[in-house]
């Protein structure tokens, strides 16, 4: 119930639409979305239809979102998070078991693959952990996210809130394709987010 | 409060129940897939304005606070389309803030308070002057004069403008005291009726188009009918305001002219933006910025022509309160 309410209140805040049926159908998937404000994730969360976001952690990272009992409450108790490590990483700290363990108890998982925020409303180059995923569980569905306008509402640097009208398009699912490298994937995937229908083929 | 402003409800609801009885007969009859379409986003429209209708006469009705929160809130709807829309950059980030959170609250603070003099240039004077001051803080000096213009008249169309409205129900005018809110309901049902006898106007006979760069669905037909029908109209309505049947229809034709024009720059701004709607929040047309688009620049020129014809002077001085909290 305070999941919902907080949803509709980031969806009135944001100007964000909630999806009306799920964009990959049933079990689990990976949202993947560009990455270029602290609201992101909250966003691209609430503009789920409800059942789905109920069984949705967004990946949020482990320095950021436990340094503080607030913070860590905001991201474990309310956004059902899955904190993940980005700067110690080792074998037995890989970011990539969590998100693979939450996938097998059956929820959907929401990553950010350029791993930081831009600062500049572009999209990044994608890093390997959406590519480590796919070939772990390839028969899980990719569903791109791509956020608009969000570095305008809260861009990197500052917390001062503009409520602008943000967007949260979800794109068709994409699969690890037979043999595809990494680089391949890595950008048909990227493409996939911005819609690019001349690098999808 | 007397019984006009029900008989001026009233109207609106016969309007409302006729466009919804022909939009029903029509949805039965239409057969090819364009008409449906047409229909389909009369109806709409329809259903829209049963709502916003219902919203702007319970508020009115209501009283002046009421009406006042509710323009503020659609104040900073439309600016939220506009300034959306109207790409910004980075080193605006931080005007943007002040705008939206401090000018447009302390601005309508100044309506609800009836300080006139200080409502009238606090936008065009300190707005205007503050939103430079902070830009240029930002220390970013690419595309600064465009960026600066874009949110001081965004400042001008969605707010000053737009405060008029409910600053209509502060007006002192000749013999017509306490029944400013049946002035505004007038001024609004002009607007908004010429909008919609336009369209009528011009989808059932519309040719030749006024401006086909700047909006391709205005046309000469639609526009003279529209206009002279809500002439007609509201000249039929001047016992619920403080001019004569004549005095009333030239103030619709002005008020219809300013609004054609209004609707005209919007949409050039729209287009030179590449965007059709400003927004998608009310079914059928658009966004608000969509809808009050031909108020904007109709309402301070109705605000003060009532003002300098009608009016009785209105006090520009701060509140007694105010004069006794400042220790004069």
């Amino acid at each position: 119930m305070t999941r919902r309410i907080l949803a509709a209140g980031l969806r009135l805040l944001t100007g964000v639409r909630r999806l009306h049926e799920s964009p990959h159908g049933d079990g689990p998937a990976v949202f993947f979305a560009n990455h270029s404000s602290h609201l992101d994730f909250a966003v691209a969360w609430a503009a789920l239809p409800a059942e789905l976001r109920e069984r949705t952690s967004p990946a949020a990272a482990h320095d950021y979102w436990s340094k503080t009992k607030l913070r860590q409450w905001i991201a474990t108790q309310l956004f059902q998070s899955v904190l993940i490590e980005r700067l110690h990483i080792t074998r037995e700290n890989n970011p990539i078991t969590p998100l693979i363990d939450c996938l097998d108890r059956g929820r959907s998982v929401l990553i950010f693959p350029e791993g930081t925020r831009r600062g500049d409303g572009e999209v990044g180059e994608f890093k390997a952990g959406l590519y480590h995923i796919a070939r772990n569980r390839p028969e899980i569905p990719l569903v791109p996210v791509q956020l608009e306008n969000l570095n305008r509402l809260m861009p990197k640097g500052t917390y001062a809130f503009v409520p602008l009208i943000a967007q949260a398009h979800f794109r068709a699912p994409i699969r690890l394709l037979e043999g595809e490298t990494k680089a391949d994937f890595l950008s048909r995937a990227r493409a996939a987010l911005l819609n690019d229908e001349h690098l999808t083929q | 409060m007397d019984h006009d402003i029900f008989y001026l409800g009233g109207t609106v609801l016969a309007i409302l129940v006729i466009a919804s009885v022909i939009g029903a007969v029509m949805a039965q009859r239409v057969t090819t897939d364009k008409a449906r379409a047409t229909v389909a986003n009369l109806n709409a429209r329809t259903r829209s304005w049963w709502i916003m209708a219902a919203v702007f006469g319970t508020t009115l009705v209501l009283g002046s606070v009421f009406t006042t929160v509710l323009f503020a809130c659609l104040s900073f709807l439309a600016m939220r389309e506009f300034i959306t829309l109207n790409k910004t950059e980075r080193a605006d980030h931080e005007v943007l803030f002040w705008a939206f959170f401090v000018i447009i609250p302390l601005h309508y603070l100044l309506v609800g308070i009836r300080w006139y003099g200080l409502f009238t240039i606090f936008i065009p004077v300190y707005a205007f002057a503050f939103i430079p001051f902070r830009r240029v803080l930002s220390g970013e000096t690419k595309n600064f004069l465009a960026s600066t213009a874009k949110i001081q008249w965004a400042l001008l169309v969605c707010v000053y403008a737009v405060s008029h409205m409910p600053m209509i129900l502060a007006l002192p005018l000749k013999g017509y005291e306490g029944q400013n809110a049946k002035l505004l309901f007038f001024f609004v049902l002009t607007v908004q009726l010429s909008d919609v006898m336009q369209y009528v106007w011009g989808k059932t006979c519309g040719r030749r188009p006024v401006a086909p760069h700047v909006s391709p669905s205005k046309t000469w037909e639609g526009t003279i009918g529209g206009i002279g029908t809500t002439v007609l109209v509201s000249s039929c309505l001047w016992w619920a305001t403080p001019f004569t049947p004549l005095q009333a229809g030239m103030m619709a034709l002005l008020i219809c002219a300013a609004g054609f024009f209004g609707g005209l720059v919007m949409s050039a701004i729209k287009r030179d933006l590449g965007a059709k709607d400003w927004g998608n929040t009310i079914a059928g047309h658009g966004g608000f910025m969509d809808r009050i688009d031909s108020l904007c620049f109709a309402a301070p020129l109705f605000f003060h022509l009532c003002g300098f014809y009608f009016g009785t002077g209105i006090d520009p001085r701060p509140p007694e309160w105010v004069l006794h909290w400042l220790g004069k």
